[in-house]
Protein backbone atom coordinates (compact mmCIF):
# COMPACT_ATOMS: atom_id res chain seq x y z
CA UNK A 1 0.00 0.00 0.00
CA UNK A 2 1.70 3.30 -0.81
CA UNK A 3 1.15 6.45 1.40
CA UNK A 4 -1.60 8.37 0.03
CA UNK A 5 -1.66 11.28 2.51
CA UNK A 6 0.68 14.46 2.36
CA UNK A 7 2.74 13.31 5.11
CA UNK A 8 1.51 14.11 8.64
CA UNK A 9 3.84 14.19 11.76
CA UNK A 10 2.03 11.37 14.40
CA UNK A 11 0.69 13.01 17.30
CA UNK A 12 -0.38 12.29 20.24
CA UNK A 13 -3.98 11.99 21.28
CA UNK A 14 -5.11 14.78 23.52
CA UNK A 15 -6.75 14.27 26.97
CA UNK A 16 -9.78 15.30 27.43
CA UNK A 17 -11.17 18.29 25.13
CA UNK A 18 -13.72 18.18 22.54
CA UNK A 19 -15.23 14.69 20.60
CA UNK A 20 -14.76 15.59 17.78
CA UNK A 21 -10.76 16.08 18.33
CA UNK A 22 -11.07 12.72 19.85
CA UNK A 23 -12.49 10.91 16.55
CA UNK A 24 -9.74 12.25 14.40
CA UNK A 25 -7.31 10.17 16.01
CA UNK A 26 -9.71 7.43 15.46
CA UNK A 27 -11.79 4.91 17.50
CA UNK A 28 -10.79 1.16 18.83
CA UNK A 29 -13.83 -0.01 16.94
CA UNK A 30 -15.90 1.97 14.05
CA UNK A 31 -19.31 3.47 14.91
CA UNK A 32 -20.84 2.30 12.23
CA UNK A 33 -20.09 0.83 9.19
CA UNK A 34 -21.14 0.27 5.89
CA UNK A 35 -20.94 -2.83 4.33
CA UNK A 36 -21.87 -3.86 0.56
CA UNK A 37 -23.13 -7.29 0.67
CA UNK A 38 -22.95 -7.98 -3.10
CA UNK A 39 -21.99 -6.05 -6.45
CA UNK A 40 -25.23 -7.35 -8.51
CA UNK A 41 -27.80 -4.88 -9.06
CA UNK A 42 -31.08 -4.76 -11.25
CA UNK A 43 -30.82 -0.96 -11.76
CA UNK A 44 -27.83 0.49 -13.49
CA UNK A 45 -27.75 4.26 -11.88
CA UNK A 46 -25.57 6.86 -13.43
CA UNK A 47 -23.76 7.99 -10.31
CA UNK A 48 -23.48 4.29 -8.46
CA UNK A 49 -20.64 5.12 -6.00
CA UNK A 50 -19.76 1.30 -6.21
CA UNK A 51 -19.99 0.62 -10.18
CA UNK A 52 -22.51 -2.02 -9.36
CA UNK A 53 -24.30 -4.27 -11.95
CA UNK A 54 -22.76 -7.20 -11.86
CA UNK A 55 -22.07 -9.77 -9.28
CA UNK A 56 -18.09 -10.46 -8.12
CA UNK A 57 -17.20 -13.69 -8.30
CA UNK A 58 -15.30 -13.84 -5.25
CA UNK A 59 -18.05 -12.15 -2.99
CA UNK A 60 -18.10 -13.60 0.75
CA UNK A 61 -20.23 -16.80 1.18
CA UNK A 62 -22.86 -16.97 3.93
CA UNK A 63 -20.54 -18.48 6.14
CA UNK A 64 -17.66 -15.79 5.73
CA UNK A 65 -20.47 -12.68 5.89
CA UNK A 66 -21.68 -14.87 9.33
CA UNK A 67 -17.91 -14.69 10.51
CA UNK A 68 -17.41 -10.98 9.57
CA UNK A 69 -20.90 -10.63 11.90
CA UNK A 70 -19.24 -12.36 14.86
CA UNK A 71 -17.02 -10.43 14.87
CA UNK A 72 -18.53 -7.23 14.59
CA UNK A 73 -20.34 -8.39 17.47
CA UNK A 74 -17.23 -9.30 19.64
CA UNK A 75 -15.26 -5.54 18.75
CA UNK A 76 -19.17 -4.57 19.92
CA UNK A 77 -19.76 -2.67 16.51
CA UNK A 78 -23.66 -2.03 17.43
CA UNK A 79 -24.89 -1.41 13.95
CA UNK A 80 -24.03 -1.73 10.26
CA UNK A 81 -25.03 0.57 6.87
CA UNK A 82 -25.79 -2.66 4.03
CA UNK A 83 -26.19 -1.84 0.92
CA UNK A 84 -24.63 -2.62 -2.56
CA UNK A 85 -25.62 -3.18 -5.32
CA UNK A 86 -29.41 -4.15 -4.07
CA UNK A 87 -28.63 -6.25 -1.15
CA UNK A 88 -31.64 -7.61 -1.52
CA UNK A 89 -30.60 -9.75 -4.73
CA UNK A 90 -28.74 -12.01 -2.33
CA UNK A 91 -30.47 -15.00 -1.63
CA UNK A 92 -28.93 -15.38 1.79
CA UNK A 93 -29.88 -11.54 2.53
CA UNK A 94 -32.88 -12.45 4.74
CA UNK A 95 -30.67 -14.92 6.66
CA UNK A 96 -28.09 -12.77 7.40
CA UNK A 97 -30.24 -10.02 8.20
CA UNK A 98 -31.71 -12.06 10.92
CA UNK A 99 -28.13 -13.84 11.69
CA UNK A 100 -26.82 -9.94 12.28
CA UNK A 101 -30.17 -8.77 14.68
CA UNK A 102 -29.53 -12.13 16.63
CA UNK A 103 -25.91 -11.27 17.30
CA UNK A 104 -26.75 -7.47 18.40
CA UNK A 105 -25.64 -6.07 15.18
CA UNK A 106 -28.24 -3.59 14.01
CA UNK A 107 -28.64 -3.84 10.48
CA UNK A 108 -29.90 -0.37 8.12
CA UNK A 109 -30.57 -1.38 4.71
CA UNK A 110 -30.60 0.76 1.54
CA UNK A 111 -32.91 -0.66 -1.40
CA UNK A 112 -34.09 0.28 -4.73
CA UNK A 113 -37.53 -1.54 -3.19
CA UNK A 114 -37.43 -4.14 -6.04
CA UNK A 115 -37.51 -7.24 -3.24
CA UNK A 116 -40.13 -5.45 -0.63
CA UNK A 117 -43.52 -6.79 -1.91
CA UNK A 118 -46.45 -6.63 0.70
CA UNK A 119 -45.29 -10.12 2.46
CA UNK A 120 -41.62 -9.33 2.83
CA UNK A 121 -42.56 -5.51 4.31
CA UNK A 122 -44.71 -7.31 7.11
CA UNK A 123 -42.11 -9.56 7.51
CA UNK A 124 -39.88 -6.33 7.93
CA UNK A 125 -42.39 -4.29 10.65
CA UNK A 126 -42.27 -7.58 12.82
CA UNK A 127 -38.13 -6.95 12.76
CA UNK A 128 -37.04 -5.07 15.54
CA UNK A 129 -33.93 -3.28 15.20
CA UNK A 130 -33.81 -3.06 11.65
CA UNK A 131 -33.89 -0.07 9.28
CA UNK A 132 -35.18 0.47 6.07
CA UNK A 133 -34.04 3.02 3.72
CA UNK A 134 -35.47 3.10 -0.01
CA UNK A 135 -33.38 5.02 -2.53
CA UNK A 136 -34.90 7.80 -4.42
CA UNK A 137 -33.67 10.57 -6.37
CA UNK A 138 -36.46 12.48 -7.82
CA UNK A 139 -39.26 13.58 -5.98
CA UNK A 140 -41.13 13.45 -9.70
CA UNK A 141 -40.98 9.96 -11.70
CA UNK A 142 -39.25 12.41 -14.94
CA UNK A 143 -36.45 13.19 -12.03
CA UNK A 144 -35.88 10.74 -10.65
CA UNK A 145 -35.68 7.67 -13.82
CA UNK A 146 -34.04 9.79 -15.66
CA UNK A 147 -30.70 9.00 -13.28
CA UNK A 148 -32.14 5.80 -11.53
CA UNK A 149 -34.04 4.04 -14.89
CA UNK A 150 -37.38 3.54 -16.26
CA UNK A 151 -39.60 2.61 -13.81
CA UNK A 152 -37.26 3.05 -10.76
CA UNK A 153 -39.65 5.61 -8.97
CA UNK A 154 -42.97 3.43 -9.09
CA UNK A 155 -40.51 0.51 -7.74
CA UNK A 156 -39.54 2.54 -4.52
CA UNK A 157 -42.82 3.94 -4.19
CA UNK A 158 -44.50 0.63 -4.44
CA UNK A 159 -42.03 -0.61 -1.76
CA UNK A 160 -42.70 2.54 0.67
CA UNK A 161 -46.83 1.93 0.07
CA UNK A 162 -46.02 -1.33 0.83
CA UNK A 163 -44.21 -0.92 4.19
CA UNK A 164 -46.56 2.22 5.08
CA UNK A 165 -48.95 -0.53 4.72
CA UNK A 166 -47.75 -3.13 6.99
CA UNK A 167 -46.96 -0.60 9.86
CA UNK A 168 -43.23 -0.63 9.36
CA UNK A 169 -42.13 2.87 11.40
CA UNK A 170 -39.13 4.77 10.83
CA UNK A 171 -37.90 3.56 7.75
CA UNK A 172 -36.92 6.35 5.78
CA UNK A 173 -36.25 8.05 2.08
CA UNK A 174 -32.89 8.44 0.67
CA UNK A 175 -31.70 11.06 -1.62
CA UNK A 176 -28.64 12.09 -2.95
CA UNK A 177 -29.21 15.86 -3.77
CA UNK A 178 -28.21 17.07 -7.29
CA UNK A 179 -28.36 19.39 -9.88
CA UNK A 180 -31.88 18.01 -11.06
CA UNK A 181 -33.54 17.29 -7.78
CA UNK A 182 -31.71 20.30 -5.78
CA UNK A 183 -35.04 22.07 -6.03
CA UNK A 184 -37.38 19.71 -4.90
CA UNK A 185 -36.20 18.83 -1.16
CA UNK A 186 -39.90 20.79 0.01
CA UNK A 187 -41.61 17.77 -2.09
CA UNK A 188 -39.65 15.36 -1.08
CA UNK A 189 -40.47 15.82 2.46
CA UNK A 190 -43.55 15.97 1.41
CA UNK A 191 -43.99 12.31 -0.43
CA UNK A 192 -41.71 11.40 2.49
CA UNK A 193 -44.55 12.57 5.04
CA UNK A 194 -47.30 10.95 3.07
CA UNK A 195 -45.99 7.23 4.14
CA UNK A 196 -44.57 8.05 7.42
CA UNK A 197 -41.88 8.07 6.68
CA UNK A 198 -38.24 9.86 7.55
CA UNK A 199 -36.41 11.86 5.13
CA UNK A 200 -32.49 11.45 4.38
CA UNK A 201 -30.60 13.43 2.31
CA UNK A 202 -27.05 12.71 1.52
CA UNK A 203 -24.07 14.42 -0.74
CA UNK A 204 -23.32 13.50 -4.06
CA UNK A 205 -19.20 12.11 -4.45
CA UNK A 206 -17.85 12.13 -7.82
CA UNK A 207 -16.85 7.90 -6.72
CA UNK A 208 -17.45 5.32 -9.21
CA UNK A 209 -19.87 5.90 -12.28
CA UNK A 210 -20.69 9.44 -9.90
CA UNK A 211 -17.17 10.46 -10.96
CA UNK A 212 -18.70 10.46 -15.11
CA UNK A 213 -22.01 12.59 -14.28
CA UNK A 214 -20.39 14.70 -11.52
CA UNK A 215 -19.66 17.59 -14.24
CA UNK A 216 -23.59 17.59 -14.95
CA UNK A 217 -24.66 16.46 -11.48
CA UNK A 218 -23.13 18.20 -8.56
CA UNK A 219 -25.51 20.98 -7.30
CA UNK A 220 -24.10 24.76 -8.02
CA UNK A 221 -23.10 26.98 -5.93
CA UNK A 222 -26.35 28.88 -5.97
CA UNK A 223 -28.08 24.99 -5.29
CA UNK A 224 -25.48 24.70 -2.04
CA UNK A 225 -25.85 27.58 -0.56
CA UNK A 226 -29.73 27.12 -0.82
CA UNK A 227 -29.41 23.38 0.61
CA UNK A 228 -27.28 24.80 3.22
CA UNK A 229 -30.06 27.57 4.40
CA UNK A 230 -32.52 24.72 4.02
CA UNK A 231 -30.76 22.47 6.42
CA UNK A 232 -30.55 25.13 8.87
CA UNK A 233 -34.28 25.98 8.72
CA UNK A 234 -35.17 21.84 8.63
CA UNK A 235 -32.60 19.95 9.48
CA UNK A 236 -33.43 18.20 12.63
CA UNK A 237 -36.11 16.42 10.98
CA UNK A 238 -34.00 15.48 8.18
CA UNK A 239 -31.29 13.07 8.61
CA UNK A 240 -27.91 13.60 6.48
CA UNK A 241 -25.83 10.83 7.68
CA UNK A 242 -23.57 14.42 8.71
CA UNK A 243 -22.44 14.30 5.10
CA UNK A 244 -23.27 17.50 4.28
CA UNK A 245 -20.35 19.05 6.26
CA UNK A 246 -18.86 21.13 3.70
CA UNK A 247 -21.31 23.63 3.76
CA UNK A 248 -20.52 24.43 7.45
CA UNK A 249 -17.89 26.63 5.89
CA UNK A 250 -21.15 29.16 4.95
CA UNK A 251 -21.03 30.57 8.69
CA UNK A 252 -23.17 28.48 11.40
CA UNK A 253 -21.77 25.15 11.57
CA UNK A 254 -24.37 22.23 11.03
CA UNK A 255 -25.23 19.78 13.44
CA UNK A 256 -23.98 16.56 13.73
CA UNK A 257 -19.80 15.44 13.37
CA UNK A 258 -18.12 18.12 11.10
CA UNK A 259 -15.45 15.99 10.32
CA UNK A 260 -14.59 13.15 7.88
CA UNK A 261 -14.69 10.06 9.61
CA UNK A 262 -12.88 7.88 6.98
CA UNK A 263 -11.08 5.04 8.29
CA UNK A 264 -11.31 7.05 12.05
CA UNK A 265 -15.14 6.54 13.04
CA UNK A 266 -16.58 4.48 9.68
CA UNK A 267 -15.70 2.54 7.00
CA UNK A 268 -15.99 0.38 4.49
CA UNK A 269 -16.38 -3.45 3.73
CA UNK A 270 -17.08 -4.05 0.18
CA UNK A 271 -18.54 -7.71 -1.08
CA UNK A 272 -15.04 -9.48 -1.83
CA UNK A 273 -14.27 -8.29 1.97
CA UNK A 274 -12.00 -5.79 1.17
CA UNK A 275 -12.17 -2.74 3.39
CA UNK A 276 -11.67 0.39 2.59
CA UNK A 277 -11.66 3.75 3.96
CA UNK A 278 -15.30 5.05 3.23
CA UNK A 279 -17.65 4.00 1.45
CA UNK A 280 -16.89 6.58 -1.58
CA UNK A 281 -13.30 5.82 -1.79
CA UNK A 282 -13.27 2.15 -3.20
CA UNK A 283 -9.73 2.71 -4.94
CA UNK A 284 -6.64 0.77 -4.19
CA UNK A 285 -5.40 3.81 -2.34
CA UNK A 286 -8.17 3.42 0.03
CA UNK A 287 -7.54 -0.22 0.62
CA UNK A 288 -6.66 -1.37 4.04
CA UNK A 289 -7.36 -4.88 3.86
CA UNK A 290 -9.51 -8.08 3.86
CA UNK A 291 -11.46 -9.33 6.58
CA UNK A 292 -10.27 -12.55 4.73
CA UNK A 293 -6.83 -12.10 5.89
CA UNK A 294 -5.54 -13.16 9.35
CA UNK A 295 -6.86 -11.09 12.20
CA UNK A 296 -9.93 -10.32 10.15
CA UNK A 297 -11.52 -6.74 10.15
CA UNK A 298 -10.47 -6.41 13.73
CA UNK A 299 -6.48 -6.67 12.96
CA UNK A 300 -7.38 -4.12 9.38
CA UNK A 301 -9.12 -1.61 11.24
CA UNK A 302 -6.70 -1.38 14.27
CA UNK A 303 -3.45 -1.81 12.74
CA UNK A 304 -3.61 -1.17 9.09
CA UNK A 305 -1.04 1.56 7.91
CA UNK A 306 -3.05 3.88 6.15
CA UNK A 307 -6.19 4.11 8.83
CA UNK A 308 -3.00 4.85 11.12
CA UNK A 309 -2.29 7.61 8.61
CA UNK A 310 -5.64 8.59 8.58
CA UNK A 311 -5.97 9.50 12.29
CA UNK A 312 -2.77 11.55 12.34
CA UNK A 313 -5.20 15.01 12.02
CA UNK A 314 -4.26 17.41 9.27
CA UNK A 315 -1.66 20.13 10.28
CA UNK A 316 -0.97 20.91 6.83
CA UNK A 317 -1.84 22.19 3.36
CA UNK A 318 -3.69 25.09 1.83
CA UNK A 319 -6.71 24.97 4.01
CA UNK A 320 -5.33 24.75 7.35
CA UNK A 321 -4.49 28.52 6.35
CA UNK A 322 -8.28 29.49 5.64
CA UNK A 323 -10.23 30.69 8.90
CA UNK A 324 -12.83 28.63 8.12
CA UNK A 325 -11.03 25.00 8.56
CA UNK A 326 -12.12 24.57 11.60
CA UNK A 327 -15.79 24.27 10.20
CA UNK A 328 -15.61 22.14 6.83
CA UNK A 329 -11.82 20.34 8.17
CA UNK A 330 -11.31 20.78 3.97
CA UNK A 331 -14.57 18.78 3.19
CA UNK A 332 -14.47 15.54 1.78
CA UNK A 333 -11.11 13.46 1.11
CA UNK A 334 -13.20 10.80 -1.84
CA UNK A 335 -15.02 14.16 -3.58
CA UNK A 336 -10.76 15.92 -3.78
CA UNK A 337 -9.43 12.53 -4.72
CA UNK A 338 -11.58 11.05 -7.83
CA UNK A 339 -11.59 15.21 -9.34
CA UNK A 340 -7.98 14.95 -8.97
CA UNK A 341 -7.63 17.81 -6.33
CA UNK A 342 -4.85 17.01 -3.66
CA UNK A 343 -6.36 15.90 -0.66
CA UNK A 344 -5.02 18.82 1.48
CA UNK A 345 -6.85 21.26 -0.61
CA UNK A 346 -9.90 22.56 -0.66
CA UNK A 347 -13.26 20.36 -1.90
CA UNK A 348 -13.98 20.66 -5.19
CA UNK A 349 -17.50 22.21 -3.81
CA UNK A 350 -15.67 24.28 -1.55
CA UNK A 351 -18.24 26.87 -0.83
CA UNK A 352 -15.88 29.79 -0.30
CA UNK A 353 -14.58 29.34 -4.18
CA UNK A 354 -11.44 27.78 -3.17
CA UNK A 355 -12.71 24.31 -5.13
CA UNK A 356 -12.83 25.94 -8.35
CA UNK A 357 -9.86 27.60 -8.57
CA UNK A 358 -8.39 24.39 -7.68
CA UNK A 359 -10.40 22.61 -10.55
CA UNK A 360 -9.39 25.25 -13.13
CA UNK A 361 -5.73 25.14 -12.02
CA UNK A 362 -5.57 21.29 -12.74
CA UNK A 363 -3.29 20.05 -14.79
CA UNK A 364 -6.05 18.39 -17.31
CA UNK A 365 -3.19 16.17 -19.04
CA UNK A 366 -3.34 14.18 -15.85
CA UNK A 367 -6.39 12.23 -15.56
CA UNK A 368 -8.62 12.03 -12.45
CA UNK A 369 -7.72 8.17 -10.64
CA UNK A 370 -9.85 6.01 -11.55
CA UNK A 371 -11.28 3.32 -9.42
CA UNK A 372 -9.82 -0.44 -10.40
CA UNK A 373 -13.03 -1.74 -9.62
CA UNK A 374 -16.05 -1.38 -12.42
CA UNK A 375 -19.06 -4.06 -11.99
CA UNK A 376 -21.38 -1.95 -14.27
CA UNK A 377 -23.47 -4.35 -16.84
CA UNK A 378 -22.00 -4.60 -19.80
CA UNK A 379 -24.84 -4.91 -22.16
CA UNK A 380 -27.76 -3.03 -21.96
CA UNK A 381 -30.83 -3.03 -18.83
CA UNK A 382 -33.93 -2.61 -19.04
CA UNK A 383 -35.30 0.62 -18.12
CA UNK A 384 -31.64 1.90 -18.35
CA UNK A 385 -31.35 5.76 -17.62
CA UNK A 386 -31.48 8.35 -20.08
CA UNK A 387 -29.79 11.03 -18.54
CA UNK A 388 -26.74 10.97 -21.03
CA UNK A 389 -28.79 10.04 -23.63
CA UNK A 390 -30.57 6.47 -25.66
CA UNK A 391 -27.71 4.41 -26.25
CA UNK A 392 -26.53 3.86 -29.72
CA UNK A 393 -27.65 1.09 -31.02
CA UNK A 394 -24.77 0.24 -34.50
CA UNK A 395 -27.64 0.93 -37.84
CA UNK A 396 -27.35 -2.96 -39.20
CA UNK A 397 -27.39 -2.10 -42.81
CA UNK A 398 -26.36 1.22 -44.28
CA UNK A 399 -30.35 1.49 -45.22
CA UNK A 400 -30.98 2.10 -41.14
CA UNK A 401 -29.35 5.05 -41.62
CA UNK A 402 -31.23 6.91 -44.28
CA UNK A 403 -33.09 5.73 -47.36
CA UNK A 404 -30.85 6.88 -49.41
CA UNK A 405 -27.66 6.16 -48.07
CA UNK A 406 -25.15 4.91 -50.64
CA UNK A 407 -27.36 6.09 -53.69
CA UNK A 408 -24.79 7.27 -56.23
CA UNK A 409 -27.64 9.93 -58.04
CA UNK A 410 -24.45 11.37 -60.59
CA UNK B 1 -30.03 16.91 11.42
CA UNK B 2 -27.90 14.72 13.93
CA UNK B 3 -26.79 11.96 11.32
CA UNK B 4 -23.42 10.84 12.26
CA UNK B 5 -22.31 9.11 8.93
CA UNK B 6 -23.93 7.27 11.20
CA UNK B 7 -27.61 8.01 11.51
CA UNK B 8 -27.94 7.44 15.04
CA UNK B 9 -28.82 10.17 17.64
CA UNK B 10 -25.72 11.40 18.96
CA UNK B 11 -27.90 12.01 22.63
CA UNK B 12 -25.34 13.41 25.05
CA UNK B 13 -24.28 17.06 24.80
CA UNK B 14 -21.21 17.16 21.84
CA UNK B 15 -22.71 18.88 19.00
CA UNK B 16 -24.30 21.82 19.06
CA UNK B 17 -27.77 21.96 18.32
CA UNK B 18 -27.62 18.45 17.84
CA UNK B 19 -28.73 16.75 20.16
CA UNK B 20 -32.45 16.57 20.92
CA UNK B 21 -33.34 13.64 23.88
CA UNK B 22 -36.65 11.87 23.08
CA UNK B 23 -38.51 10.76 25.96
CA UNK B 24 -40.01 12.69 29.05
CA UNK B 25 -38.27 15.35 30.22
CA UNK B 26 -38.10 14.43 33.88
CA UNK B 27 -35.83 16.24 36.11
CA UNK B 28 -33.02 14.29 37.03
CA UNK B 29 -32.82 13.72 40.53
CA UNK B 30 -29.24 12.50 41.90
CA UNK B 31 -30.16 11.64 45.57
CA UNK B 32 -32.37 8.75 44.10
CA UNK B 33 -30.79 5.55 43.23
CA UNK B 34 -29.94 5.06 39.65
CA UNK B 35 -28.50 2.53 37.10
CA UNK B 36 -27.17 1.83 34.04
CA UNK B 37 -30.28 0.78 31.97
CA UNK B 38 -30.39 -2.93 30.83
CA UNK B 39 -30.75 -2.39 27.10
CA UNK B 40 -26.97 -0.43 27.35
CA UNK B 41 -24.14 -1.17 26.45
CA UNK B 42 -21.01 0.16 27.13
CA UNK B 43 -17.82 0.04 24.69
CA UNK B 44 -14.23 1.51 26.11
CA UNK B 45 -12.39 3.54 23.83
CA UNK B 46 -9.28 5.82 24.50
CA UNK B 47 -10.81 8.82 25.56
CA UNK B 48 -13.69 7.20 28.00
CA UNK B 49 -16.50 5.04 26.48
CA UNK B 50 -19.26 4.21 23.41
CA UNK B 51 -22.84 4.19 25.01
CA UNK B 52 -25.47 2.29 22.77
CA UNK B 53 -29.04 1.56 23.81
CA UNK B 54 -30.11 -1.25 22.32
CA UNK B 55 -33.90 -0.30 22.73
CA UNK B 56 -34.36 2.70 21.40
CA UNK B 57 -30.56 2.68 19.19
CA UNK B 58 -29.50 5.94 20.53
CA UNK B 59 -25.89 6.43 20.41
CA UNK B 60 -23.89 8.45 23.28
CA UNK B 61 -20.36 8.82 24.50
CA UNK B 62 -18.53 8.90 28.09
CA UNK B 63 -15.88 11.64 27.66
CA UNK B 64 -13.11 10.75 30.84
CA UNK B 65 -13.00 7.15 31.97
CA UNK B 66 -14.24 8.41 35.57
CA UNK B 67 -17.21 9.01 34.07
CA UNK B 68 -17.20 5.75 32.58
CA UNK B 69 -16.72 4.05 36.10
CA UNK B 70 -19.24 6.54 37.39
CA UNK B 71 -21.99 5.00 35.30
CA UNK B 72 -20.58 1.45 35.52
CA UNK B 73 -20.87 1.76 39.38
CA UNK B 74 -24.19 3.64 39.97
CA UNK B 75 -26.21 0.58 40.86
CA UNK B 76 -23.71 -0.14 43.73
CA UNK B 77 -24.44 3.01 45.59
CA UNK B 78 -27.74 4.24 47.05
CA UNK B 79 -27.68 7.41 45.26
CA UNK B 80 -25.58 9.11 42.28
CA UNK B 81 -24.24 11.67 44.44
CA UNK B 82 -22.68 8.90 47.02
CA UNK B 83 -21.50 7.17 43.33
CA UNK B 84 -19.61 10.80 42.64
CA UNK B 85 -18.02 10.43 46.25
CA UNK B 86 -17.15 7.18 46.03
CA UNK B 87 -15.55 7.91 42.60
CA UNK B 88 -13.65 10.89 43.72
CA UNK B 89 -15.18 13.17 41.84
CA UNK B 90 -13.65 16.37 43.07
CA UNK B 91 -16.71 18.65 44.42
CA UNK B 92 -16.12 21.55 41.91
CA UNK B 93 -16.72 18.90 39.35
CA UNK B 94 -19.51 17.35 40.45
CA UNK B 95 -22.22 20.06 39.13
CA UNK B 96 -20.67 19.10 35.76
CA UNK B 97 -21.51 15.72 36.59
CA UNK B 98 -24.59 15.56 37.72
CA UNK B 99 -25.15 17.33 34.37
CA UNK B 100 -23.69 14.89 32.24
CA UNK B 101 -25.95 12.36 34.17
CA UNK B 102 -29.40 13.95 33.64
CA UNK B 103 -28.12 13.87 29.81
CA UNK B 104 -28.26 10.58 30.18
CA UNK B 105 -31.19 9.64 31.83
CA UNK B 106 -33.06 11.88 29.50
CA UNK B 107 -31.80 9.76 26.60
CA UNK B 108 -32.52 6.55 28.83
CA UNK B 109 -29.28 5.58 29.39
CA UNK B 110 -29.14 5.57 32.92
CA UNK B 111 -32.22 4.75 34.54
CA UNK B 112 -33.96 4.67 37.97
CA UNK B 113 -33.25 1.53 40.39
CA UNK B 114 -36.67 -0.17 41.54
CA UNK B 115 -35.66 -1.64 45.02
CA UNK B 116 -32.75 0.67 46.71
CA UNK B 117 -29.40 -0.72 47.14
Amino acid sequence: MTAVLPSRPARERPVGGRLIDQFEFGLDAPICLTWELTYACNLACVHCLSSSGRRDPRELSTAEAEAVIDELQRMQVFYVNVGGGEPTVRPDFWHLLDYAIGHDVGVKFSTNGIKLDKARAQQLARTDYVDVQISLDGATAEVNDAVRGTGSFATATRALSNLAEAGMRDFKVSVVVTRENAGQLDEFRALTDSYGAQLRITRFRPSGRGADVWDRLHPTQAQQRDLYQWLLANGDQVLTGDSFFHLSALGEALPGLNLCGAGRVVCLIDPVGDVYACPFAIHENFLAGNVRSEGGFQRVWQHSELFADLRNPQTGGACTKCQHFDSCRGGCMAAKFFTGLPLDGPDPECVQGYGETALAARDLALAPPKSHLDHSHSGPVRGQPTLLGMPALPPAKACDESPLAGLDLR
Amino acid sequence: MRGVLIDAALVSGTVPGGPRAAGPDVAFDPELPWQRSRSVALRPEPFGALVYHFGNRKLSFLKSQTLVRVVETLADHPSATATLVACDVPEAQRPAYVKALADLSRSSMIELRKAPA
